[in-house]
């Protein structure tokens, strides 16, 4: 065998163009040491990452970094969608920021090269043909994140937040290593597709305790990053002591490259019957909790947090329909890895929606606040509330968020095509609980604000009813704002594009 | 593009671009005269649908069940088995004209009087896509389209009661909004159990249940009909529905009464009936013992009731009862009986919700206990309500008559020791409807003046007058010839018994 391999660039490119982005941002903080020019610079390194993974993504698949073969690097239609998702996400992120590093509370170079960092990891991951390309992808996107939760001056939650998360998250990546090594170790393969093709031939493996207790292990521990019941507590601490706009990151590029990271190894590498049911239990657990808990939420990042748990638990679901041999001929496991990308997609897009609302709607800089904060925002910015209210819903999944409405359907379709009608139900009653909490939300945004007559609520501190309070007035929140849920419309509109990407 | 297929269009589009309109207009006033202007021209078009060759449609060996007049099929997104795909026939046009007639009255409503809570624009503008949601519902011929636009209709209502609704409105509209979206999610379940065994989601190739297996049949009516009973609402499922109109604006009240619940009967006669027939069979004395229980349940929490928009409410319950023992028949009597008890129960209580808003909003109270005496003071309010009440409680030559006799009648002739129970039960219902409307009639118009009522003016506005008159002239006349609804519906109906059997 060669020892010299032959690389493809191309393929390569996006990740390029991503690493590229983190090293121009340290360049520029440190020779121009101007907030705006380093700002600029990431987010056209983001928007050039993005147009880099539509390009590649749009030809044929491309392999590198090829054993015989197993690949190490493959860039399909997911990789690309997976990619181009995160970079465009990165984007919003960075500009919802704005008015936080125009605050002065976090340093904008440190701030923009993390997320920069943090946006290679997501690039990669999509196209992590291996276990330990994957883990260390994960880890890349992870680890920046654990300074970015942190990096508010002056605020004890935000270091606390940041304390939870590494280390849970670190126990979480520790358990994921055992179990590859423990899988490397049954079946001594690390690629994926090679692990699969293992498995499948020799099934008395799957006797040996060995090879359960590491299949286990992997998916626990990736479960872990996608905060799924019982392994979800560090999230919404997490959430609401960052930063909004990273709070923002966490629940959607960071939730994302956790669904993608356990649809890889589940697609391809572990066997079906196993991972199946835990992945149904941990689906019913994910949104069941989730939502209950969410109920009692009076925090608004919080509730967001919980109502993202319970997210996750909706998108683990379609895989839950492995559990069953109905669920596993061929058709119905494309159809249902399909499904969970899918949902994935349309959940994120609402999430920055509702986040970049949120942005819009409290002080510069501030935290989410408590619900009451919020109560009346739609007298003093109907428009902003409006778009809030949209994303809500969508979360909900109800008319007129068509893309949610859509992303429900495409959930419950899978499950019932894959005999799962049990997990169906499950998902369905789960949209009721999660109506309560969401409506809640909303309504609070058109009522009579605290401490009119006719309102029962103690009037909260720096509400957005008392004067002394200005939202922000970043235009850059306003475009993300706009652009996300004018995205949310469309694909609403037309969820037949985002079913169709998911599926490649 | 055909003439009909643009109707079917514009039956749509035009209170949806209406509402956007609505809500772009600056001034209030002009805002809401744009939208009664809107749903007058919707209700044309809905009208208008009648038009056309439907010589076609006479039903033969082989041809599908359901055979519209119009229909437009367009795909949306194959990836979910939905396709724009719209139709109407004998069985919805009734309902289509009553949502756009009832729409339009309560725009006209608004236009004059806007119930406190918030602006009248915005008020306008929910109700209009509120309209698209319930047209969406009856004209369409895909059951994903069917399940998207039952929907639409969730949210809106949830915001007009919500916003414009009395003391308590926000746990009724919180309730509303819960219990119809657990019924809806059903729906979206029963739903994708078709269409996962079928692989189609054509309304017009699976009315039938061809190519379904009885297991199917079954777990996707038991759903379907779950669904469709929350919104109908089928005792004991109703509990949502006494505090949404109790708390509900006086508009709000008259659509949801007059065609939100229909879409319930209306889902279960074309989606549960049509496509899970097997099923149907199977459940129907459930059913039929259910829509008795609803009667009789319905008529006897009346009789004790003591406030008036309440009472109408649980009234509801009792005619919505009739309505699906109809169709718990499965036969061409008894789902008639179901379709013309719909459009005259969407008349009466639409009418009965009007007056009752209108006692309130002059009196400030809804309790009987301090209403009497209506005639004395405010003689035309007083004959208007005896005349709803009447009609309500169905003397013959007047709406209410046909479905609650029919009803009767197709339950009786099903035979058998538990269907003529069932028959002669809700009969006995029928009596008790007729006690509690005339105990109302008795409490509320006459006896000495209360001081509530003591201070009455004697007229009505012109705009109430207008937006009363159409429902009396159309009680009066469904009642007078009811061939009005089963013209148009015979056919439809007896080509859906037709594949039952």
């Amino acid at each position: 065998m060669s020892v010299v391999q032959s690389v493809d660039n191309v393929a390569l490119l996006p990740a390029y163009l991503a690493a590229g982005t983190a090293v121009l941002v340290l360049l520029a903080d440190l020779l121009v040491a101007r907030a705006r020019v380093t700002l600029a610079t990431a987010a056209v390194g983001a928007t050039a990452t993005a147009l880099g993974a539509a390009l590649v993504g749009a030809g044929d698949e491309r392999r590198t970094f090829c054993v015989g073969p197993d690949c190490s690097y493959v860039f399909g239609g997911r990789a690309a969608l997976v990619a181009a998702v995160v970079a465009l996400l990165t984007l919003g992120v960075l500009a919802l920021s704005g008015p936080l590093l125009r605050a002065g509370q976090s340093p904008t170079g440190e701030y923009c090269f993390l997320l920069a960092c943090s946006m290679t990891g997501g690039v990669v991951l999509g196209a992590a043909g291996d276990l330990i390309t994957l883990i260390v992808a994960l880890e890349t996107l992870t680890l920046p994140l654990y300074v970015l939760v942190g990096l508010r001056r002056g605020s004890l939650a935000s270091a606390e937040a940041a304390v939870t998360f590494f280390v849970v998250s670190v126990v979480a990546t520790t358990l994921t290593l055992l179990g590859a090594a423990l899988l490397y170790a049954a079946t001594g393969g690390l690629h994926l597709g090679r692990i699969g093709a293992i498995l499948a031939d020799r099934p008395d493996l799957l006797d040996l305790p060995l090879t359960t207790a590491a299949v286990a292990l992997v998916v626990l521990g990736l479960a872990f990053k996608v905060a799924a019941v019982p392994f979800h507590a560090w999230a919404p601490a997490t959430y609401d002591g960052a930063p909004l706009p990273v709070a923002a990151y966490l629940s959607t590029v960071s939730k994302l490259g956790g669904v993608v990271a356990l649809l890889a190894v589940v697609q391809h590498a572990l066997p079906a019957d196993v991972t199946g049911p835990v992945l149904a239990l941990l689906a019913v657990l994910t949104m069941t909790v989730g939502n209950l808990v969410a109920l009692r939420q009076r925090r608004t990042v919080r509730l967001l947090a919980w109502s993202s748990v319970a997210q996750a638990g909706y998108i683990l679901a379609p895989l839950g329909a492995l559990a069953l041999a109905a669920g596993r001929t061929d058709d119905a496991r494309t159809a249902a890895y399909a499904a969970a990308v899918a949902y994935a997609v349309f959940f994120v897009v609402l999430e920055l929606a509702a986040f970049a609302a949120l942005v819009a709607l409290r002080p510069a800089g501030a935290d989410g606040g408590t619900v009451d904060d919020l109560r009346g925002a739609a007298r003093r910015h109907p428009w902003r509330a409006a778009a809030l209210g949209l994303a809500l819903v969508g979360l909900a999944g109800l008319p007129p968020g068509l893309a949610g409405l859509f992303a429900k359907v495409t959930v419950v379709r899978s499950l019932l095509d894959g005999g799962a009608g049990w997990l169906a139900v499950v998902v369905a009653v789960n949209a009721v609980i999660g109506l309560a909490y969401y409506l809640r939300l909303t309504a609070a945004l058109w009522a009579a604000p605290a401490g009119l007559p006719g309102t029962d609520a103690a009037p909260g501190v720096g509400s957005v009813g008392a004067p002394a309070v200005v939202p922000v007035r970043a235009r850059t929140v306003g475009v993300v704002l706009a652009v996300a849920t004018a995205a949310a419309l469309v694909i609403g509109f037309a969820p037949q594009f985002v079913l169709d990407v998911a599926a490649r | 593009m055909r003439f009909g297929e643009v109707l079917l269009v514009a039956v749509l589009a035009l209170p949806a671009l209406g509402a956007l309109a609505v809500a772009a207009t600056p001034r209030d006033r002009a805002a809401r005269a744009v939208g009664t202007v809107v749903a007058g021209l919707t209700l044309v078009a809905a009208a208008l649908l009648f038009l056309g060759d439907r010589s076609w449609t006479t039903y033969a060996a082989g041809t599908p069940a359901v055979r519209p007049w119009h229909r437009l099929d367009l795909p949306w997104v194959p990836g979910l088995d939905l396709r724009f795909h719209l139709g109407v026939d004998g069985i919805s046009w009734p309902l289509v004209v009553l949502t756009a007639l009832l729409t339009l009255l309560c725009c006209a409503y608004t236009l004059w009087r806007v119930p406190d809570g918030g602006s009248g624009r915005a008020l306008v503008a929910l109700l209009l896509v509120v309209e698209v949601g319930i047209l969406g519902t009856f004209l369409a011929l895909d059951l994903v389209l069917f399940f998207v636009f039952f929907e639409v209709v969730l949210l809106p209502m949830y915001a007009i009661i919500a916003g414009w609704g009395g003391a308590d409105r926000r746990r009724a509209a919180a309730k509303f909004a819960l219990y119809t979206l657990l019924g809806s999610v059903l729906l979206l379940v029963g739903v994708f159990v078709v269409v996962a065994a079928a692989g189609t989601a054509d309304v017009v190739a699976l009315t039938g249940g061809t190519g379904l297996s009885r297991g199917t049949q079954l777990a996707a009516f038991t759903l379907l009909a779950l669904a469709f009973a929350v919104k109908s609402p089928l005792w004991p499922l109703h509990s949502w529905l006494p505090d949404a109109h109790t708390q509900a604006p006086t508009v709000g009240s008259v659509v949801l009464a007059g065609v939100l619940l229909k879409m319930g009967t209306y889902g279960l006669i074309r989606i549960a009936v049509g496509v899970a027939p097997e099923g149907a069979r199977w459940a129907a004395p459930v059913l039929g013992v259910l829509a008795v229980a609803a009667i009789l349940v319905g008529s006897l929490v009346c009789l004790a009731q003591r406030e008036l928009k309440r009472l109408i409410a649980y009234s509801s319950v009792g005619h919505m009862g009739f309505v699906l023992l109809g169709v718990a028949t499965l036969t061409a009597t008894g789902i008639q009986a179901a379709l013309i008890g719909n459009v005259a129960h969407g008349v009466i209580t639409g009418l009965l919700f009007f007056l009752a808003g209108a006692i309130k909003d002059r009196t400030h109270t809804g309790s009987l206990d301090e209403l009497s005496g209506l005639r004395e003071t405010a003689p035309r309010l007083a004959g208007l309500l005896g005349f709803a009440a009447v009609a309500s409680l169905g003397l013959p030559g007047l709406a209410g008559f046909w479905g609650e006799a029919f009803a009767v009648v197709a339950a009786v002739e099903a035979g058998g020791a538990l269907w003529t129970t069932l028959g002669v039960l809700a009969a006995v219902g029928g009596a008790l409807t007729a006690a509690y409307l005339l105990r109302l009639l008795r409490r509320v118009t006459h006896g000495r003046p209360s001081p509530a009522v003591g201070r009455l003016a004697p007229g009505l506005a012109g705009v109430e007058l207008v937006a009363w008159a159409p429902l009396v002239l159309l009680a009066l006349a469904v009642g007078l010839a009811p061939t009005l609804v089963l013209g148009v519906a015979e056919a439809p109906v007896d080509a859906l018994v037709e594949v039952l059997r």
